[in-house]
């Protein structure tokens, strides 16, 4: 098995604090793999510390919803209120997993299988 | 911190447009870290989630009656596949007990790898019954340990009551073409049942 990573120091922030008692994002469309980005020249003048922290990481490229979280060392649940919230104040862009419907299955299937191919 | 990240490939990619992942999933010490960390080429991250409640039934808690929550730790890792998709995989604990974090990771994900040990086959069962139930296509990779015994596919087909259409691969989770190979036979498989479904 692999070695257990050194873990997190967990700070002395509860998480509720984080998000303010909310258990909830402000909106449910926020998946794991949802691709987040910094919108640029947004000020960030009366964000908290961990949305701070948030935009200082997204401005750099795009991430998914479950990399700022382990990037930053927050549980998901906690990752998708500060993200929501970001959301709507303006300062982070989405850019949503393509829905199902939307594109034919076996074509995304397909692109998967080239791509894993293509690697070896 | 930013400039140490680009120059480490952190982000995804400008042109990148669509992300789908996977699931690997197994018991305790199956090898879906390794699995992860194998084929990801971010440096796979963690994140660990609080659970409350719902593994009170099934936990063994004696001893410890103050204990309510329990850490869940969950690995991912990143491939870029084109410059418009990237793959996520998600290696998780795959346990009924841990519902609530296997239903964010199942919503839209494409399929799941369930990994096992030959040792220790029948701890695959409770794995695979929750993927049913949630209606979640699956393959199965046996990682092949070197201190495990060696059977004979029929035999590990029989032993896990796998569907005839069921893949079964051998592989090791610590070499990344076996890996793939793992990773391809499951996604050429849901690429089977999807024409099926359009026929």
């Amino acid at each position: 098995m692999t070695p257990p990573r050194p873990r997190r120091d967990r700070g002395l922030v509860r998480p509720y604090v984080v998000t303010d008692g909310r258990a909830h994002p402000t909106r449910n469309t926020l998946d794991l793999v949802t691709l987040v980005t910094a919108v640029s020249g947004r000020s960030l003048s009366g964000l908290s510390p961990e949305k701070r922290r948030v935009m200082e990481l997204c401005r750099g490229g795009a991430l998914s919803v479950v990399e700022v979280s382990g990037h930053l060392g927050l549980a998901t649940s906690v990752t998708k209120v500060l993200l929501s919230d970001l959301v709507d104040s303006g300062h982070i862009s989405i850019r949503p997993p393509i829905p199902k419907a939307q594109l034919p299955d076996a074509q995304l299937l397909q692109e998967v299988l080239d791509g894993l191919r293509s690697r070896f | 911190m930013g400039s140490a990240l680009v120059s480490d490939r952190v982000y995804v990619a400008d042109t990148v447009t669509t992300a789908v992942k996977i699931l690997i999933v197994g018991h305790f010490a199956v090898g879906k870290t390794t699995f992860v960390g194998t084929l990801s080429e971010i440096r796979p991250l963690r994140t660990e989630e609080v659970m409350t409640q719902a593994g009170e039934l099934i936990d063994d808690l004696a001893g410890v009656p103050d204990k309510t929550t329990t850490t869940v730790a969950m690995d991912f890792g990143r491939l870029t596949l084109s410059d418009s998709l990237v793959l996520y995989l998600f290696g998780a604990p795959g346990q009924k007990r841990f519902m609530r974090l296997w239903k964010d990771m199942m919503q839209g994900a494409l399929g799941a790898l369930v990994l096992a040990d030959t040792r220790r086959l029948d701890q695959s069962f409770d794995i695979m019954s929750v993927l049913e139930e949630h209606g979640m296509p699956y393959a199965v990779a046996v990682n092949q340990f070197d201190d495990a015994p060696v059977f004979p596919e029929a035999e590990i087909r029989e032993a896990l009551d796998l569907l005839p259409e069921t893949p079964l691969v051998i592989c090791d989770a610590r070499e990344a073409e076996s890996s793939s190979k793992a990773l391809i036979s499951l996604v050429e498989y849901l690429r089977t049942l999807t024409s099926q479904e359009q026929r």
